[in-house]
């Protein structure tokens, strides 16, 4: 029931956004407020099984995404270490790219996290930052694969690979 | 205001034109998906992030909300980019392509 | 004062270099995995484009459409990359 509400929530705030100044009602017109708290129902009853699907046994609480503070955090991370390291990224594949000196090889790194939100959050980090890119997760214990574009050990510690993310990601997301 | 949508749009398409040859000049699945996803996505924020600032300078409800739609295909972006090409990565590995010139393959030795 | 429209047009015109670019490397690609990586830089251009051209033309429907078609995009890439991985 709660994971319903949390759904048809979220997907009525998206309508409300998507349709800002679309009338004289402030900011809505009522047709469109009327049509979006409809059709966000309809989403909420489709969707709320694939939105809130049951994660791995000893989960804590599976609402703690919507806790203000980890809201901060992360728009913190995204714009304080996130995007230093992907401008830095992005220079470190132009220098390749004109140069051409690579060196890849796929390494295997546990950084230790338990919930699939933080897995998925720390791939899709990785993936955007300097010289890696996962390739595959092994999902009993929450190893990650990464392909490293420049090898410099090839048994790597996390913070060698992915420097300080999986502490900001075990901050947001667990 | 303007010169700052010049240099927003210079950035951005820089790193998209590096993407765009950085698939001709790697060797690999891996190498390529490197530069295609990373440069891609830094130069799409640039774009639209120039997109964003033309529509708050103009200005006015019709621009106002181009911005804010901007903003949400930007995240819709963002989320789908990296998603799609660790779904590549592993399609390929599956698939049986090896990375070349590869100096260590912890994945091969773990089947 | 604001930004002359023929400023989008030129960036929407380097945008179909670097996607004529891109597509010489869907026409190369020796395997399956390099022709996806190629596509999804593609789509990826044209969202960018559209968004541009929404700002050329004043149109906020452009935008509207970039969105559905980078999750359409998206939804078509994964489902390529699950085939190859014979899940399909």
């Amino acid at each position: 029931m709660l994971a319903f509400l949390a759904t048809t929530l979220v997907a009525y705030i998206l309508y409300l956004i998507l349709t800002m100044f679309s009338g004289s009602f402030g900011l809505w017109s009522l047709g469109e407020l009327i049509a979006g708290a409809v059709l966000s129902l309809i989403a909420g009853a489709v969707a709320f099984r694939v939105a809130f699907a049951k994660e791995r046994a000893g989960e804590a609480n599976i609402f703690r995404i919507f806790n203000p503070v980890r809201f901060i955090i992360f728009l913190v991370y995204l714009i304080g270490p996130f995007f230093f390291s992907m401008a830095k990224s992005n220079f470190d594949v132009a220098y390749r790219v004109i140069t051409g000196k690579i060196r890849p090889g796929i390494v295997r790194i546990s950084p230790g996290l338990k919930t699939d939100l933080g897995i998925t959050l720390l791939a899709n980090s990785i993936t955007l930052t300097p010289g890696t890119l996962s390739v595959d997760v092994d999902e009993k214990n929450g190893d990650l694969y990464v392909h490293w574009i420049n090898v410099k050990n090839p048994e790597p510690s996390p913070a060698e690979v992915c420097g300080s993310f999986p502490d900001w990601v075990r901050r947001i997301a667990e | 205001m303007n010169i700052l949508i010049y240099v927003l749009f210079g950035i951005g398409l820089t790193f998209n034109g590096l993407g765009a040859i950085a698939l001709l000049r790697f060797p690999d699945v891996y190498t390529r998906l490197h530069g295609a996803t990373k440069a891609t996505t830094f130069g799409s924020i640039f774009t639209t992030a120039a997109v964003i600032a033309y529509g708050f300078a103009r200005g006015g409800p019709a621009f106002d909300t181009l911005a804010i739609h901007a903003i949400i295909a930007l995240i819709a972006l963002l989320i789908t980019n990296p998603t799609g090409a660790h779904a590549i990565a592993r399609a390929a590995y599956r698939s049986g392509v090896k990375p070349k010139y590869a100096v260590v393959d912890k994945l091969e030795e773990k089947k | 004062m604001i930004v002359d429209p023929i400023t989008f047009f030129i960036v929407a015109a380097c945008f179909l270099l670097f996607m004529i670019v891109s597509m010489v490397r869907l026409g190369l690609g020796p395997t399956a995995g390099d022709r996806i990586v190629a596509l999804d830089t593609v789509n990826t251009l044209v969202v960018s484009g559209m968004i541009v051209f929404a700002a050329a033309y004043g149109e906020v429907i452009f935008v509207d459409v970039a969105i559905i078609y980078a999750l359409l995009s998206f939804v078509g890439t994964l489902y390529v990359a699950r085939y190859l991985e014979g899940g399909l």
